[in-house]
């Protein structure tokens, strides 16, 4: 396929699990900030603004601008709005490999989110859940898998690692992990599966082993890097006897296995540095992809002003 | 029935109304006209609107400016009868054979000069007659795959053509998600009348396309070659290539190797053979026009002369669009065809012969003035509308380049009941036909693109003129077999399967004696003695599953 379209499709994935995901963050902070006591307002969301690599913002962070940075402005580029943005302009430079109703959910998205802006935040983090949760829905039963599905497959996968790994920092940095864990649970929407796998007993270290390294769990890193990993293979057209001539496999499978044979308490030791180190993996997979499939296309850009 | 408010004030209209004959419904248009009436005021704006939010939902629009507008479409169809039809599509075939004709000959042995058919002169000076590919001989001898001819109708009734585009006419689309949207619109007016069918375009073009590719290729890669998101017209390239199934390219995308055009994939290059371009001559190639140009593709004109790509429509067509050859077709048709023309142009006077000049510029506030290559309504004059000092300014533009200027009289469109503000009033439409050839014969799509102009009184319907469009339904032939209408056929019955359910889940709900062994579980989780058996057996309503969560959670919690 053509690599604009892939680089596209790539992208669609990853900008709508990042609204997805985005709003899954700011939920748990948001409760946790209302639920525990001993919480310190400026230091937490500070910490999150970090987690979230935003640098310069002035002011002393609070909620509201923790909404107004990560949710609602336009034109701060790691927020919902932004994301969906991104994800509906990427969409349209596809549009003629999307299904029409793939395309009519991702704008209808797009064009709610004025809308979404005035709801009190729960509700608009579950309509974001909801609205990102329909479009996967739709893709996945009116897609063909091919290769524009595998791109999209990598790109969804790779920013849910990137994003889970931020969410588990976040829990890993509430000063009230009692109150923190199981609404980062319940964020990932693992609450349940959660409590069926370990019979109802919960600690802090089995829900971060639970979210990391779940096999089983949709959500999990170890899930996500090995759907990421079956991605690659399915685009890789001819098997390799030995090795890995891809460099986004080798480093997705690295972090993979390192996550999966390490002792775990090595691991949540400290678990912000870990995630750090994860998501800086995701960064040189995402670029060995670009690279590799998607350079072509980016030989010359547009040249706004011409009319025809 | 007191619903008639709809079409109160309409009025006598001066000119042709499409619907109604003085104060008389026209046949075709009884039971359009029936259905609204009865529909009512209130019932259809509610349609109307859910009409404008799913072209909006959908991402129908059209760039203006660089912003993105959702494309208006009036819940008022237009109806055009078969046999009206058949004089439009006898006469858009007619001429799109006669402008064929017309290319071959001006970019080949030019035998219309020698002739004395059109003055060499006419031809060359055109801006858009193109040199470079004098001598190319197209792979099917087809330089005019998609045309759109601009019609109208007059005082009487009768088509007149306005202009011709054979270079890249834009709209097909309008017509394919107009039909759509409509038809979901008013699903029982529709049901009430046997309309032709629009969706086939896309299969046409497919194979006019593959039929036009170079010598040698039997299974051609057909692409369409777009400006980019930011060209007015993007939402129809996309669906065209999206309908065809093949790739939407950029001109980032392509890259001439050694003749030949090739498209930048995940897996490396990959031969293009046919490329529907929706690029402008003058951006096509910055080594032979614009250099400037970063939306076409260096070199792609010499792999076109070497025969191993196809563009269509050819580059060089815009000679045929000038508005000034247009003056000619009458000529061509009879010259090339040695036929009458079927359908009439306007009336046109050529400002660079003198004595039409001098008549014209004695009347410049009774006509309308046209540049020659303009499109899009761009630069046009329309005289009683115009001050003093345009007029004035006119004059000297027309001085200046004569050959530069047509003239037509003022013609008054036809009107068609379109719902605005007040009610269902008349507003001014013309009429888009598209046509595909492909070698062996010209396909006219029934129906085309109506354009309606909004403002009341509003001459000019383009969409960058706050023009709307309308549905078009061709009525089918008395003898149309059924299939031609946009009707489901007519299916034998089919014995059914029976669908298979769940355990326990009947129509009825679980029966009362396991609703109240349910509740009595539900007791018993709270108590946290639940055993899997008894969930399986039992039939789940949603109030005891809504109970077991909460139970399981505040115990776990």
């Amino acid at each position: 396929m053509l690599s604009r379209i892939a680089e596209s499709l790539f992208w669609i994935g990853r900008y709508l699990e990042r609204a997805d995901d985005t709003a899954r963050i700011l939920d748990v902070q948001m409760q946790v900030l209302v639920e525990d006591p001993g919480m310190d307002e400026r230091t937490s969301c500070e910490q999150l603004l970090s987690v979230m690599g935003v640098e310069d913002y002035t002011g002393l962070p609070n909620r509201w601008m923790l909404l107004d940075l990560l949710a609602h402005n336009p034109d701060s580029p790691v927020s919902i709005a932004a994301a969906i943005g991104a994800a509906r302009e990427s969409s349209r430079r596809a549009r003629e490999t999307l299904s029409t109703d793939i395309w009519a959910a991702i704008n209808t998205t797009w064009r709610g989110l004025s809308t979404a802006r005035a709801m009190r935040p729960p509700d608009m983090f579950s309509w974001v859940r909801n609205r990102t949760a329909m479009i996967s829905g739709i893709a996945d039963s009116t897609m063909s898998r091919d290769d524009g599905w595998h791109f999209y497959m990598l790109g969804r996968s790779i920013e849910r690692v990137d994003m889970t790994a931020r969410l588990l920092s976040t829990a890993a940095l509430a000063s009230g992990p009692q109150v923190a864990w199981p609404t980062t649970l319940r964020a990932c929407g693992a609450y349940e599966s959660f409590i069926r796998a370990y019979r109802g007993i919960d600690s802090d270290r089995q829900a971060a082993e639970f979210l990391l390294l779940d096999r089983w769990f949709p959500r999990s890193i170890v899930s996500s890097l090995a759907e990421a990993e079956r991605a690659l293979n399915n685009l890789e057209s001819a098997g390799q006897r030995s090795g890995f001539s891809d460099e986004a496999q080798r480093l997705l499978g690295r972090a993979r296995t390192e996550l999966e044979y390490r002792p775990l308490a090595e691991i949540v030791f400290d678990l912000p540095v870990e995630m750090e180190r994860l998501q800086r993996s995701c960064a040189a997979a995402s670029d060995a992809v670009s690279a590799r499939y998607f350079a072509e296309s980016e030989t010359h850009t547009w040249r706004g002003g011409v009319v025809l | 029935m007191n619903t008639s408010e709809l079409f109160d004030g309409y009025g006598p209209v001066a000119g042709f109304d499409e619907m109604f004959e003085g104060t008389e419904v026209r046949p075709g248009y009884r039971q359009v006209h029936t259905s609204f009436e009865k529909m009512g005021a209130d019932e259809v704006r509610l349609r109307a609107d859910s009409l404008a939010s799913s072209y909006l939902e959908q991402g129908v629009t059209f760039g203006v400016e660089g912003e993105e507008r959702p494309f208006p479409l009036d819940i008022v169809p237009r109806l055009i009868e078969a046999q009206d039809w058949d004089h439009v599509e006898r006469g858009v075939r007619q001429r799109v054979l006669a402008l064929e004709a017309f290319l071959a000959d001006a970019y080949g042995p030019g035998e219309l000069f020698a002739d004395r058919v059109v003055p060499r002169n006419t031809v060359v000076t055109s801006p858009h007659y193109h040199r470079v590919v004098a001598g190319l001989e197209p792979a099917n001898g087809v330089r005019v795959h998609v045309a759109g001819v601009d019609l109208i109708r007059d005082g009487h009734g009768d088509f007149r053509v306005l202009e011709d585009n054979v270079r890249v006419p834009s709209g097909v689309s309008y017509v394919m998600t107009n039909r759509r949207a409509l038809s979901a619109a008013l699903p029982e007016v529709f049901a009430d009348h046997r309309i032709r069918p629009v969706s086939q375009y896309s299969q046409h073009l497919l194979s006019a396309l593959r039929k036009a590719a170079p010598a040698g290729v039997s299974d051609p890669t057909v692409v369409v070659l777009t400006p980019g998101v930011y060209n007015s017209a993007y939402f129809e390239h996309t669906l065209l290539a999206r309908t065809m199934g093949v790739e939407l390219v950029e001109g980032r995308d392509l890259v001439c190797r050694s003749g030949r055009v090739m498209m930048r994939t995940t897996q490396g290059l990959e031969p293009v053979h046919v490329i529907y371009r929706r690029i402008d001559d003058d951006f096509l190639d910055p080594v032979q026009f614009r250099s400037d140009s970063t939306l076409g593709v260096p070199g792609i004109i010499n792999a076109a002369r070497a025969g191993h790509v196809t563009i269509a429509n050819a580059v060089g067509n815009g000679v045929a669009d000038d508005k000034l050859l247009y003056s000619y077709v009458p000529d061509l048709i009879r010259y090339y065809l040695s036929e009458e023309p079927i359908l009439r142009n306007v009336d046109t006077w050529r400002l660079g012969e003198a004595d039409q000049r001098e008549e014209v510029l004695d009347r410049l506030d009774e006509l309308v003035l046209k540049p020659v290559d303009g499109s899009g309504g761009k630069g046009i004059v329309i005289g009683p509308a115009a001050s003093p000092d345009e007029l004035a300014e006119l004059r000297g533009k027309i001085l200046a380049d004569p050959r530069a200027w047509i003239a037509q009289p003022v013609i008054s469109l036809s009107t068609n009941p379109t719902l605005v503000e007040d009610g269902i009033r008349p507003r001014h439409v013309d009429l888009r036909p598209f046509a595909v050839h492909d070698g062996d014969d010209v396909f006219v799509l029934p129906g085309g693109l109506t354009r309606v102009a909004l403002p009341e009184g509003e001459l000019i319907v383009n969409s960058s003129r706050g023009g709307g469009s309308k549905d078009t339904w061709v009525l089918a032939r008395a003898s149309d077999p059924d299939d031609e209408g946009d009707m489901a056929p007519t299916a034998s019955p089919v014995a059914g399967v029976a669908q298979s359910a769940g355990p326990a889940f009947d129509s009825q709900g679980p029966d009362l004696h396991v609703q109240e062994q349910e509740q009595q579980q539900q007791q018993t989780v709270s108590t946290g003695s639940l055993s899997t058996g008894s969930l399986s057996t039992g039939s789940l309503s949603t109030g005891s599953r809504g109970g077991l969560s909460t139970g399981s959670r505040s115990d776990a919690c």
